[in-house]
């Protein structure tokens, strides 16, 4: 059934919430579609169905989360769950199924709010049941508080290692020990940004906090160590480790890795919207403006997918875009909107100072990008990296190209979890920035659906 | 406040899961290892990314096969099955 309103949202995180619910109170009528089941995408994950914070999540964090839903829940935008977006046009068509039946929503604004992803990174036997992402461990703890009984060695860098290190051993689990990927480096760069870590000094504190409540429990913390590889015949048995050229082997069950986290840009991508590189977070990002509209007219994104920032200033931006939206449907004129906006503004200051002293300090190692030949990059197609670098030596320039010669990227996942790897690849092998060497071109439908569903479209 | 309990059959085997599960937990919770074969070299694979991006917990439920298991609720009585390989057209 086709379904027409003012402001569509697409993504029920601290973004989408608010500029949702921002929308619906200036008087739009706003639907807002997510694929999850529940409100809150990662980082407020079940925050409505408890009363109270899991063991080792910060109250401070979930009260927040569960405020944004509630004032989500009272705004009277209407909410559809299990809804997957699979395709938008540019004249704000934007098509979604529930899993049986597609649909259409014409906007008359979209606002994109998809989050973050886990920074795909290959490494030998990533691919080996027994490795997952430190991202997927903390869902399945969010979920049902399901923590690693008999040990997870926990590999890479980020807040995020910490954090859910320390969340496991609050919730009675146990960690084997934590690979420090991050170079020795980091540490001077993030030094040059000191300034701006004092402006949130709390944060850094928390951070630390968390660092010293992990060692304290006695978890083994192993620094500087270059590179990684999960061994196993099937299965998981080992992870190998490499520090000052020496390698080592422990016996491990459960292998969680994680190298930051990268804007989830697929449905912006599609859209053919104008994007950048990022260097300081080494990714790819649609290009915004104050306000988060995109290059595509009447589209807007905020939030992580949109550069990361973290879940309050992704919230007060989705506010912003809210504001942005009333006031491009006449709903607000300019001056109101700047005047409701100008409180937000001044916290979303107070939340970005520090962003540059985290990407510095948990950046990841560069030597990761450049993953030894025989290492599977695309998991869906398992093309390997010397397939792409094969292909860069036969005269392939970029991504698209390379996709037709080796099909990395047009497995079930669409090049999620390889584009940023093949894009580092190429542009490491022809000795260029990844600015120049660009992303797949990402094309509908954004994930499978079956014919029966897209059937559903022509009865309307 | 804890979700209630429910159990699901993972290839076969009951299971008992958090009513706010999703099939892919279920299957890990399961113990089985592995969920699919890779369509391309018959690889094992299970969950990766938990959160809908990696589509490595590809499986059958309740009979439909290539559901993303990690975005799928669990539901009394649902079935998870390993997908073996492309999926079968019906």
């Amino acid at each position: 059934m086709n379904v027409t309103c003012d402001f569509l949202v697409i993504g029920a995180g601290p973004a989408g919430m608010a500029a949702a619910a921002t929308a619906a109170r200036l008087g739009l009528s706003t639907v807002l579609v997510d694929e999850q089941a529940t409100l809150g995408w990662q980082i407020y994950r079940q925050v409505e169905g408890r009363g109270d914070n899991p063991p080792g999540v910060s109250h401070l964090d979930w009260v927040r989360g569960a405020a944004l839903a509630a004032e989500f829940r009272a705004s009277g935008a209407a909410y559809q769950s299990g809804t997957q977006v699979w395709q938008l046009d540019k004249d704000r068509k934007v098509y979604v199924t529930d899993g049986t039946k597609a649909a259409c929503i014409v906007a008359r604004r979209v606002f994109i709010a998809t989050g973050a992803m886990e920074r795909p990174v290959p490494l030998p036997g990533w691919t080996l049941p027994g490795v997952m992402t430190v991202g997927a461990a903390q869902i399945r703890y969010k979920t049902s508080q399901w923590v690693p009984q008999d040990g997870a060695w926990l590999a890479g860098s980020g807040p995020l290692v910490w954090l859910y290190a320390a969340q496991v051993l609050e919730a009675g689990g146990r960690i084997a020990g934590i690979l420090d990927t991050a170079p020795p480096a980091n540490t001077a760069r993030a030094l040059r940004h000191t300034m701006g870590a004092l402006r949130n000094w709390a944060t850094v504190q928390r951070g630390r906090a968390l660092q010293q409540r992990v060692r304290a429990a006695g978890v083994a913390v192993y620094k500087h160590v270059s590179a990684l590889e999960a061994k196993g015949d099937g299965q998981l048995s080992s992870v190998r480790y490499c520090i000052n050229g020496q390698w080592h082997e422990k016996p491990a069950s459960l292998l969680l890795l994680h190298q930051g986290v990268v804007p989830h840009a697929h449905a912006t991508l599609s859209l053919d919207a104008a994007h950048r590189w990022d260097e300081r977070q080494r990714c790819f990002a649609p290009v915004v403006d104050a306000w988060g509209n995109l290059s595509v007219d009447g589209y807007a994104a905020a939030g992580d997918c949109a550069g990361i920032v973290g879940a309050e200033a992704s919230a007060l931006q989705g506010r912003l875009a809210a504001l942005e939206g009333a006031r491009a449907l006449g709903v607000i004129d300019a001056t109101q909107r700047d005047a409701q906006a100008a409180p937000v503004r001044a916290a979303l200051l107070r939340h970005l100072p520090i962003r540059p002293f985290l990407d510095a300090l948990f950046a990841p190692r560069a030597s990761l990008f450049e993953p030894a030949d025989d290492v599977l990059v695309c998991r869906c197609e398992s093309v390997t990296a010397r397939q792409i670098r094969d292909a860069v030596a036969l005269g392939c320039v970029g991504p698209n190209q390379m996709k037709a010669y080796t099909r990395c990227g047009m497995g079930p996942c669409q090049g999620r979890m390889c584009g940023l790897a093949a894009t580092e690849i190429i542009a490491r092998t022809r000795n260029v920035s990844p600015s120049e060497i660009g992303l797949f071109h990402v094309r509908p439908p954004l994930k499978p659906l079956s014919l029966s569903e897209f059937a559903a479209l022509a009865e309307g | 406040m804890a979700a209630e309990r429910i159990t699901v059959y993972v290839d076969g085997a009951a299971v008992t899961v958090s009513a706010n599960d999703s099939a892919a937990s279920a299957a890990l919770q399961a113990g089985i290892g592995y969920t699919r074969l890779s369509p391309i070299t018959g690889e094992k694979r299970a969950p990766y990314c938990m959160m809908g991006m990696c589509f490595e917990c590809l499986m059958v439920i309740d009979g439909v096969p290539s559901r993303q298991a990690c975005m799928v609720t669990v539901r009394p009585g649902m079935r998870i099955e390993r997908q073996t390989g492309a999926r079968v057209l019906s």
